[in-house]
């Protein structure tokens, strides 16, 4: 088993050298001089050429591209991600206050996930045909095609405007400072709901979908079968023996919904105002930030690899057969 | 007898020249039905523009005579197969039973999901209205007249999805951005469709090495979360409309290439690759002649998931201000100038939106409806 | 010997789009304490059917649609859910053909037999634990305490079947249900299967109905037979009786199918004319008379009652003459 998870992290380091190597060649296909993405071009008039020259020695941007390329790998490990034009701080620093904002959204929301999408997957596949399956299907489905920025705003003109049960945005009141702790960790979640709402809900159908017609495949399974010959309880034989088995390539597809909610953390902190990554990458790229594009992407792949792994890791201890080694049967 | 006959067939033919009339008469409602209705649409919509459509000989603009080219085309396609399959049907002698192709199995379990069928036609009828837009359009879309008194102008009999700030009508400015964001959703998925079959092809049927290092490659690629890479390049690059769809293709084609090359790896164990090596046919035919044909019903279906998520994808960039940028109409940047407006005009995010959500709704019954009529594993086991 | 399950008039159903499937057509026969019966037929008559409807366990569309099934006294498709699933286990036993397909991939065998265990013996679980070992050493599992902690799919084929037959004795049956139980195995394989099933018979003094189409497992462990085609039982007989002089016309087929080593190696293989009609266009009256080779007109309006022919033989045909 340790053996696994290692075996997975020595493979997904050249994962990581990738990610790095794509963003270089980005940097350096892009149009434009590759200074542009260390130092803006309208200051560069301005600057004094000497400074100019020391810049580019120092990401030895006159260099061949090999040597720029283990430069640049070089800063990477150090942690240098370059300096935000806008922000005029470095990037690093600005990723280290973001970041937490995004994942609170997304790990909640990953949470909401697999509660409301494995449950209400579970229901609608035991209760086949009836009408809480149907219901479950169909507004499953439609959940999935909406646009979340729609949706996010659809809801907050029914809840929050006409409602008025949840804030429109930021992560808190005004009045933060004037709570008690107790009133803090209220107004923290109170805050939280509608976007982790939106953010999670569209995987959530997305999952439903999956573990109904992946539990309703075990269902038809010989072991089923035997497990109810056996005069196993019912509960037992779907909870235990069914559910167990059509969790397993769920788990993946969890995984794989990272990436996705990511994406979808860009749209939903726009809408609410809410300090995470995703906010900073769209203010980068209406301002021209480079520095700060180019890591978030990357941050933001690192994420996606370390979830996989995860999720890869996860996938063995629940499954017997990845871990092992062949035995000669017996 | 055979001369009632053959008046009886001209009688028939005649009243074929009605599209759909013919197929009515002889019983085939569900081919019928469907064509004279598209028929009366057109004819009404002839009878009710008719001088917008002569407008066309007046104008250089290309989307003019894209719509007023459809639609003569498309009346005389209806007549013209509307007759010929008449006359197909009239003159078929009645076959025995005979086998059916895979092809004809799945389309029969096709066309018996009636949500799939009626989504097919949403979409047809999405698409139709897109390209027929500057015939329908009552308003010109960037038509801006008296500001102060048209803005904002709720839903009412003269403007069906209410005004903007700039008192434009929405339901011209929707039909405009139906033709933006459907056409780039579907020239993205061919896009990635195309470059990731072929790679996945490649990578699937080579295997071994060739394999490894293209899969690795997809690897990295997929690791950068789809939105995000796309924010990057979009940040990045420039982007135009042009830009935009390959973008959009770009980002999407490694998801096909893995899909695909699973999809090879699989048919290269079955008999007919072997057999089709044996008669010495070189590895290209073989890849594009047998193997990809065959492969054909996943890409189907991953074809038309994808076109909802591309929708879905550029949708967001132009909400987010960099994917389609205003003045050009799209349906995301439409619902972004109506965040604004969210208090006072709801409608100006509403309606967009909702097209935006039953495109997309569409196109995913679409491929549930691909998925169960060329996959049917779900089918009872035969317990006997 | 007394009798142990009785079934009469049983029948199951599949309700099918395209129309109704009869899978089992009326069916009567008893299983004495200890005894061995086998039920035979072709692949698709509906045996597994008869073996599913015992304990009312056929997937839907399917179900039991009539007759009676009483087992040590209580009619199985009137009592409650709760009794049944005792029963389940705890009377009748069930072992599987595909051995690999019965046990759930992620559960240890151990995992498998004790829970079992725990809830047909209400053994606690150190004890149960001690069972388990020694059940699987008994169906000839080597090193019982280690293969305890391991996963079907390290198990070979006969490996995996005497792991099913331990789960299905741990509730000690008094009827073991075997569905096919050697048809997926090896030769040699089968051959210890077998052997293993009349040892467990002779410990716990089960009663075994065994569900094939391999006539030579019958041979070897059966005490009476019953022949089923299309859902209905054409005949039912001593083993010896049966293989020494088959009366129904389809019997007959079916033994002379079976090659025989070193007899007339010229001579074509036989097989029995046609092939088995689809259930849901069933040929009326006899529905083997199409493939019959003795069969007549008088054949097409009514399937034969199975009548007593001689003592212990029933025979379901017309042209048969009861003695």
């Amino acid at each position: 088993m340790v053996r696994y998870i290692l075996k997975r992290l020595v493979q997904a380091i050249p994962l990581l050298l990738g990610i790095a190597t794509v963003t270089f060649f980005i940097v350096h296909m892009a149009p434009g001089d590759p200074m542009d993405f260390y130092l803006e071009q309208r200051y560069r008039r301005n600057i004094d050429p000497e400074l100019i020259e020391l810049i580019r020695q120092k990401y030895g941007l006159d260099q061949p591209l090999h040597v720029q390329y283990v430069k640049w790998l070089g800063n990477l490990l150090q942690g240098d991600l370059g300096e935000s034009f806008a922000h005029r701080r470095p990037v690093s620093a600005l990723l280290a206050e973001v970041i937490p904002y995004t994942l609170q959204l997304t790990v909640l929301a990953l949470l909401l996930d697999a509660l409301i999408g494995i449950a209400l997957g579970i229901f609608s596949a035991v209760k086949q045909y009836s009408a809480l399956d149907k219901t479950v299907t169909l507004s499953s489905l439609i959940i999935y095609s909406l646009p979340g920025f729609w949706l996010a705003l659809m809801l907050i003109l029914v809840f929050s405007v006409n409602l008025g049960w949840f804030p429109t945005s930021q992560t808190r009141s005004f009045d933060y400072e004037f709570l008690s702790w107790f009133g803090k960790l209220l107004d923290l979640g109170w805050h939280l709901v509608l976007p982790v709402f939106v953010l999670g809900i569209a995987s959530a159908a997305g999952t439903a979908r999956y573990m109904r017609s992946r539990l309703l495949e075990v269902l038809n399974e010989e072991y089923v079968l035997a497990a109810r010959a056996r005069g196993l309880k019912e509960r037992a034989v779907i909870l235990k023996h069914a559910v167990r088995n059509a969790l397993i390539p769920i788990i993946t597809i969890y995984g794989l919904s990272l990436p996705f909610l990511l994406g979808g953390a860009v749209i939903i902190e726009n809408i609410f105002a809410w300090p995470g990554m995703g906010r900073l990458a769209l203010s980068a790229i209406h301002a021209r930030d480079y520095p700060v594009i180019l890591a978030t992407s990357m941050i933001a792949a690192v994420l996606t690899v370390i979830g996989n792994l995860i999720a890869d890791v996860t996938y063995a201890m629940v499954d017997p057969r990845v871990s092992y080694e062949k035995k000669k049967p017996v | 007898m055979k001369r009632r006959n053959q008046s009886n067939h001209l009688l028939l033919l005649g009243a074929s020249l009605l599209p759909g009339m013919g197929h009515i008469l002889l019983g085939k409602h569900s081919r019928g039905r469907p064509l004279l209705a598209f028929t009366l649409a057109i004819i009404l919509l002839l009878y009710w523009r008719w001088q917008v459509f002569l407008k066309v000989f007046n104008t250089t603009w290309f989307d003019y005579w894209l719509a007023a080219v459809f639609l003569i085309a498309s009346l005389a396609a209806s007549v013209i197969y509307s007759v010929w399959d008449v006359r197909r049907l009239l003159t078929a002698t009645p076959k025995g039973p005979q086998g059916k192709s895979p092809f004809q199995l799945a389309r029969r379990r096709f066309t018996a999901n009636r949500m799939a069928v009626t989504a097919l036609y949403v979409i047809a009828v999405f698409y139709i209205l897109a390209i027929l837009a500057p015939l329908l359009a009552p308003y010109d879309p960037a038509a801006i007249t008296d500001v102060l008194s048209t803005r904002y102008l709720p839903p009412s009999t003269e403007h069906l999805f209410g005004t903007d700030e700039f008192g434009r009508d929405l339901l011209s400015r929707a039909l405009y951005g139906a033709r933006v964001s459907l056409s780039v959703g579907l020239l993205a998925v061919l896009v990635a469709i195309s470059l990731g079959t072929v790679y996945g092809a490649v990578a699937g049927y080579f295997g071994g090495f060739i394999d490894s290092i293209l899969m690795r490659i997809v690897d990295v690629i997929i690791s950068f979360p789809t939105f995000f890479l796309m924010l990057m390049l979009v940040g990045i690059f420039e982007a135009n409309i042009v830009f935009l769809v390959l973008i959009l293709g770009l980002t999407s084609w490694p998801g096909t290439a893995r899909f695909i090359r699973g999809e090879l790896l699989s048919l290269k164990q079955r008999e007919f690759t072997d057999a089709a090596r044996a008669i010495g046919l070189p590895n290209r035919l073989i890849i594009f002649r047998h193997l990809i044909p065959n492969a054909m019903s996943p890409i189907l279906i991953s074809a038309a998931l994808m076109i909802g998520g591309m929708i879905g994808a550029e949708a967001g960039l132009s909400f987010l201000g960099i994917g389609i940028r205003p003045p050009t109409p799209s349906w995301g940047n439409m619902v972004s100038a109506g965040q604004d407006a969210l208090l006072v005009a709801w409608w100006v995010a509403f309606f967009p939106g909702a097209l935006l959500a039953l495109t997309v709704l569409c196109f995913n019954l679409l491929a549930d409806g691909l998925r169960d009529a060329l996959d049917p594993k779900s089918l009872m086991r035969r317990f006997v | 010997m007394s009798m142990l399950l009785q079934v009469e008039n049983l029948a199951s159903a599949f309700f099918l789009d395209e129309g109704v499937l009869k899978a089992v057509d009326g069916i009567s026969f008893q299983v004495n304490e200890k005894e061995t019966v086998a039920l035979v037929g072709e692949s698709g008559c509906g045996k597994t059917i008869v073996a599913l409807s015992l304990l009312n366990l056929i997937p839907s569309p399917g179900r039991v649609v009539g007759g009676r099934i009483v087992f040590n006294g209580e009619d199985l498709l009137q009592v409650g859910a709760e009794r049944l699933r005792q029963v389940r286990g705890g009377g009748m036993g069930m072992i599987f053909q595909e051995p690999g397909a019965a046990l759930n991939p992620v559960f240890t065998i151990g995992y498998q037999i004790v829970e079992v265990l725990r809830l047909h013996r209400g053994l606690g679980k150190h004890d149960a634990e001690v069972e388990a070992i020694r059940l699987l050493g008994e169906t000839g599992i080597p090193e019982p305490e280690k293969r305890i902690k391991a996963y079907p799919f390290e198990f070979s084929g006969g490996m995996q079947q005497r792991a099913v037959i331990a789960i299905a004795i741990s509730g000690r049956p008094q009827l073991l249900i075997a569905d096919e139980p050697t048809t997926a195995l090896d030769v040699t394989v089968q051959a210890e299967i077998v052997d293993l099933l009349c040892y467990l018979q002779e410990q716990y003094k089960m009663a075994i109905l065994l569900i094939t189409h391999d006539m030579g497992v019958v041979i070897e462990m059966a005490k009476r037979v019953m022949v089923m085609y299309t859902g209905k039982l054409v005949e039912v007989a001593q083993t010896h009786d049966l293989f020494r002089d088959p009366k129904h016309p389809y019997t007959q087929g079916l033994l002379n199918s079976i090659p025989r080593l070193g007899e007339g190696r010229k001579e074509p293989l036989y097989g029995i004319p046609g092939a088995v009609p689809d259930f849901l266009s069933l040929p009326s009256g006899c529905t083997f008379h199409p493939r019959c080779s003795i069969g007549d007109v008088s054949c097409t309006t009514e399937f034969p009652s199975l009548r007593d022919i001689s003592s212990n033989r029933k025979c379901a045909c017309y042209k048969v003459e009861g003695s």
